[in-house]
């Protein structure tokens, strides 16, 4: 039997920073809340409103697989390995952080705000060479569909991280119904409302809710108004 | 009270990240190191309440590094510091330490 735990967006993690308004799904910074540490190896999902040019100077990471996806404005970012890029809303980027890297990321616009989501898999393989990588979707392929953004593998489609995770991003149309087969056994998926009111496996999701979903090889999904959008992350509940 | 807290990690630009962040809190004393020689010797000569195991640590070293410092004190509290930065920290450290 199907287990799930329900995040609703009100009980998430706030820290108003002035510049930097975040919301945090699990413990992350200043906000530790014991029962939100992690969904399987899904450890940080941020929802940052960051002001115009500002953002987060150099820092560290390492031992981590970092994903950004812009939800509206561009970042610029900047790492130790070289790359230098910006990130626009319907593109995602990866970053392996292995055994160290150092980066900044700052809103690209002077004059418009950036809502990114920033999230964080533990890793499958310890002390990986640093990598990064950013890719340009295709968004229309995500009407009434669950477009795969992110895998294990290098060949298919989306980026690709050292973890047997699988995100997909889709915008459904009111009324739309599909099912979800989880890609690996004893992964679970964790739901994210992006917009609009979506149901799964029977529970109403609003804008910026979570579910997180277990033990079972398939969720149901239905559209409830006409701008739902959704972010699956079907990721292993194993911590290695 | 204070907890002393023993960072290890290879990556020196972090150990001086980590170094900072465990220092910049009133509760925590951070010392930070960067080989598993200087490791042992603080833990030889600091009442060490948690060790956090940092980047770039192989599991051979790990499992070495773990034995020596509980061989030390048998009660020593040891974790993975996962993400270098300070995303991660308060909260691991929480955890451990509850």
């Amino acid at each position: 039997m199907s287990q799930f735990i329900l995040h609703k967006e009100n009980t998430r993690g706030h820290a108003n920073h002035g510049w930097l308004n975040a919301h945090h799904s699990f413990s992350f910074a200043n906000y530790y809340n014991p029962e939100r540490m992690h969904f399987g190896v899904l450890r940080v999902l941020n929802d940052d409103l960051i002001d115009g040019g500002m953002g987060f100077g150099a820092h560290p990471h390492d031992n981590m697989e970092i994903i950004t996806i812009p939800l509206a404005g561009a970042i610029a970012h900047k790492d130790s390995m070289g790359n230098s890029a910006v990130i626009k809303n319907g593109e995602i980027q990866v970053m392996s952080a292995g055994t160290g890297v150092s980066h900044s990321e700052f809103n690209a616009n002077a004059d418009e705000q950036l809502n990114l989501l920033q999230i964080w898999l533990f890793p499958n393989k310890k002390n990986v060479t640093p990598r990064y990588d950013q890719q340009t979707l295709d968004v229309g392929v995500r009407h009434n569909n669950f477009q795969q953004i992110l895998s294990p593998n290098a060949d298919d489609a989306g980026v690709w991280i050292h973890q047997d995770a699988w995100f997909s991003l889709g915008k459904f149309d009111a009324g739309f119904e599909t099912e979800y087969k989880i890609k690996k056994a004893g992964n679970g998926v964790y739901a994210f409302v992006i917009s609009g009111e979506v149901t799964i496996n029977g529970q109403v999701l609003n804008k910026r809710d979570g579910l997180g979903v277990w033990d079972t090889d398939s969720i149901s999904f239905k559209a409830n108004t006409a701008d739902a959008e959704v972010l699956l992350m079907d990721v292993p509940m194993e911590l290695n | 009270m204070q907890t002393t807290i023993l960072y290890i990690g290879r990556d020196a630009e972090i150990t001086i990240v980590m170094n900072r962040l465990l220092n910049a809190r009133p509760e925590w004393k951070g010392i930070c190191v960067c080989t598993d020689d200087e490791a042992i010797e603080i833990c030889q000569t600091n009442e060490i309440d948690l060790v956090l195991l940092g980047n770039g640590i192989d599991a051979i070293c790990e499992k070495v590094l773990r034995a020596k410092l509980t061989g030390l004190k048998p009660e020593l509290k040891i974790i993975q510091h996962y993400g270098g930065g300070s995303g991660l920290l308060y909260g691991e450290i929480m955890s451990a330490l509850n």
